[in-house]
């Protein structure tokens, strides 16, 4: 059996649409690093339940690879990374609502 | 051009008023995301990675000012002021809010626009020749027989749950200008030994995972036949077609499970069955809307002032050059605007863009607009004494990019910058390869080049189709870029070669570059084109271009 590689739970706002992560405590934020870091896999199962029960807050809701961080979990794929920002030729999406 | 019939303008307010009610009933938690997203992809309502998109349908590609107008105030009002123009002759906004779909779908309704069957098992958007209509080549316009087959197909009871998705494509001129033969169903007009007009019909062409050039079923289909003949086609591949492996569910793959031979056989069948039940109410519609597609009032006029502007003013001249087409009125010309300034994402227009095409198709071409497949506008009915004042216009509007047909006019689809379903980024591949040769100073001297880039196997960037194509892929968690050589979507269709092992993404334009520079070492003159040259030497040059390069400047 492959081994449970550390994840987070993301989906998109129901509203907006928005790229939105799970916090540990049942928020839904636009930071990936925020977002619950859940390396056991009983517990992640548990909490995609708790995250996919918020029907009128998000959709699609799914675990997603990602490792430990300095400021938090940080994504592994590129895809999650672009998810994190939004696309690259235009600056939309996060990366403009919330640039730092 | 067409209006919409008193059926439709009720069709379609009866939809945005039903679905209207499912986004409220969706925000309120009566219905569930499950119970829910049939019903929003009905109505072209994605959600992508970043956001919703809405896909919105322009039939064959023709679009008024007043529509391309209220475009520019939907992009405005509820999206960030832009569209972007797909492969399929529609358009696509990128950060619609669900709320605001409604309200959306009521403002495209209000210019006989709408958003239904763009998604979904269904007949989709029938595709055209952007010049149709206009084209010195053409046998006759086709777009009287795509509107007879948009008015067929939309909500054909028996047609809306089909074993996949099914496109239509027909052009009415010898050039194929609109890849029929990737199509499921391509209409060819021809004329027959004794001059009369009808269709080579061509089935089960497609892109995507198992690409196919369709096959010819039947080398000539009167033109009264059409509407009988393409519904016994669907009427067998509705019973045919495979719904149990969606890789395996397209017509082309039940063509070649159940072989041609069979295939014509039961769709002749069913042909003879169907014809007798139209009873000639196909061809009393047909006749009505041919009149909606009359040829507008054609001015006479001289065209002096052109032929001396052309000799004047080297850059009108290259833009004449490569922008123009052959209009089938001497003093006029087709017009393809570029949505390709170097740099820019292919096919996206700016509100401000949309409003200068509509003030110029109504002030110069006859208030006709046309979207390509090839992600460009055209204004297909230019006087060419207007010429010189339309391209200062689109020059100032960053529109005048004269490079229609070359290396930098390139298909992209949107890839892993918006598409849900991406392996990798197309947009930012085609922005560069643009830049890089617009800084090579080497576009117009290469001269036809067509790129087609797609961020996944689902081919919507054309990419075996492409003179060079480029499909990103996902290689074991990075960007990879497999590129195919000699793919032509003409008239004679042809899927590409791959070349060998893909490329990471900083690696896919100095690939390119080693493909073009052996190109233009290898071009017997500057009159033998990229594909021409392709054939002549075959993939052999390109792939020592590709990968032994590095081991050559080693040595
Ligand atoms: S080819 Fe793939 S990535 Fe590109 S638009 Fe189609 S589905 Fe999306």
């Amino acid at each position: 059996m492959s081994r449970f590689t550390p994840k987070v739970i993301t989906a998109n706002r129901l509203r907006e649409g928005d790229v939105v992560y799970f916090t540990a405590d049942d928020r839904w934020t636009p930071f990936h690093h925020e977002a619950e870091f859940l390396e056991d896999e009983a517990h992640a199962q548990l909490r995609l339940l708790d995250a996919a029960a918020q029907k009128l807050v998000i959709v699609g809701a799914y675990l997603a690879d990602a490792k430990a961080g300095a400021n938090g979990p940080e994504p592994t794929h590129f895809r999650e990374a672009f998810r994190t920002r939004g696309p690259s030729n235009y600056n939309h999406g996060k990366q403009a609502d919330h640039a730092l | 051009m067409y209006s919409y019939s008193d059926f439709d303008e009720a069709f379609v307010r009866a939809r945005v008023a039903q679905f209207t009610d499912q986004v409220e009933r969706r925000l309120d938690g009566s219905l569930t995301e499950d119970e829910f997203r049939p019903l929003r992809l009905m109505n072209g309502l994605y959600l992508q990675l970043h956001a919703y998109m809405l896909r919105v349908a322009i039939p064959y590609g023709t679009i008024s000012p007043r529509q391309m107008r209220q475009l520019a105030l939907i992009a405005d009002t509820w999206d960030k002021g832009y569209g972007h123009f797909t492969t399929r002759q529609n358009i696509q906004f990128n950060w619609p809010k669900l709320p605001d779909v409604p309200a959306i779908l009521t403002a495209l309704a209000d210019v006989e626009m709408h958003a239904i069957q763009t998604s979904g098992n269904c007949v989709r958007n029938v595709t055209a020749d952007h010049f149709a209509g206009a084209a010195a080549d053409e046998i006759e316009d086709p777009r009287p027989y795509a509107e007879l087959l948009r008015q067929w197909s939309t909500d054909h009871p028996e047609f809306q749950f089909l074993p996949r998705k099914f496109k239509i494509a027909i052009t009415g001129a010898p050039n194929d200008r609109a890849v029929t033969k990737a199509h499921d169903i391509g209409l060819r007009m021809v004329k027959n030994a004794a001059g009369e007009v009808g269709f080579e019909v061509i089935v089960g062409g497609g892109l995507g995972r198992t690409p196919m050039v369709g096959m010819v079923v039947r080398d000539f289909l009167p033109v009264e036949d059409l509407l009988p003949y393409v519904e016994a086609v669907l009427s067998v591949y509705n019973v045919l077609g495979r719904r149990d492996n969606k890789y395996k569910a397209r017509i082309k793959i039940t063509l070649h499970e159940t072989g041609k031979a069979e295939i014509t056989r039961m769709v002749e069948e069913r042909f003879a069955e169907l014809k007798p039940l139209f009873g000639g109410n196909d061809q009393k519609l047909l006749a009505d809307i041919r009149e909606a597609f009359a040829l507008p009032a054609f001015r006479d006029a001289p065209t002096a002032a052109y032929d001396a502007f052309y000799k004047a003013d080297p850059v009108f001249r290259a833009w004449a050059d490569t922008n123009l087409a052959q209009h089938r009125n001497d003093q006029y010309a087709i017009v393809t605007v570029s949505i390709k300034a170097h740099g820019q994402t292919p096919g996206d227009a700016t509100s401000d863009q949309m409003r200068l095409l509509a003030d110029l198709a109504e002030t110069y071409g006859h208030a006709d607009l046309r979207i390509s497949h090839e992600q460009n506008v055209i204004l297909p009915h230019v006087h060419k004494s207007d010429l010189p004042a339309v391209h200062a216009a689109l020059v100032k509007a960053g529109l005048g990019t004269a490079n229609v047909g070359l290396i930098s006019d390139i298909i992209a689809c949107p890839g892993m910058d918006y598409c849900a379903l991406a392996t990798a980024r197309a947009i930012p591949v085609a922005q560069e390869i643009a830049t890089r040769f617009n800084d090579l100073k080497l576009e117009h001297d290469i001269g036809p080049l067509k790129i087609k880039i797609s961020g996944c196997i689902n081919a919507c960037g054309h990419h075996h189709v492409g003179h060079i194509g480029i499909l990103g892929l996902d290689r074991a968690g990075v960007e990879n870029y497999q590129i195919t050589l000699g793919g032509d979507g003409s008239e004679d269709a042809t899927i590409g070669e791959k070349t060998g092992p893909g490329f990471a993404y900083d690696q896919v334009v100095p690939a390119i570059e080693r493909i073009v520079l052996a190109y233009l070492d290898l071009r017997q003159s500057p009159e033998e084109t990229f594909l021409q040259a392709y054939r002549r030497v075959g993939v052999g040059p390109f792939k020592t271009a590709l990968y032994e390069a590095g081991e050559r400047d080693a040595a």
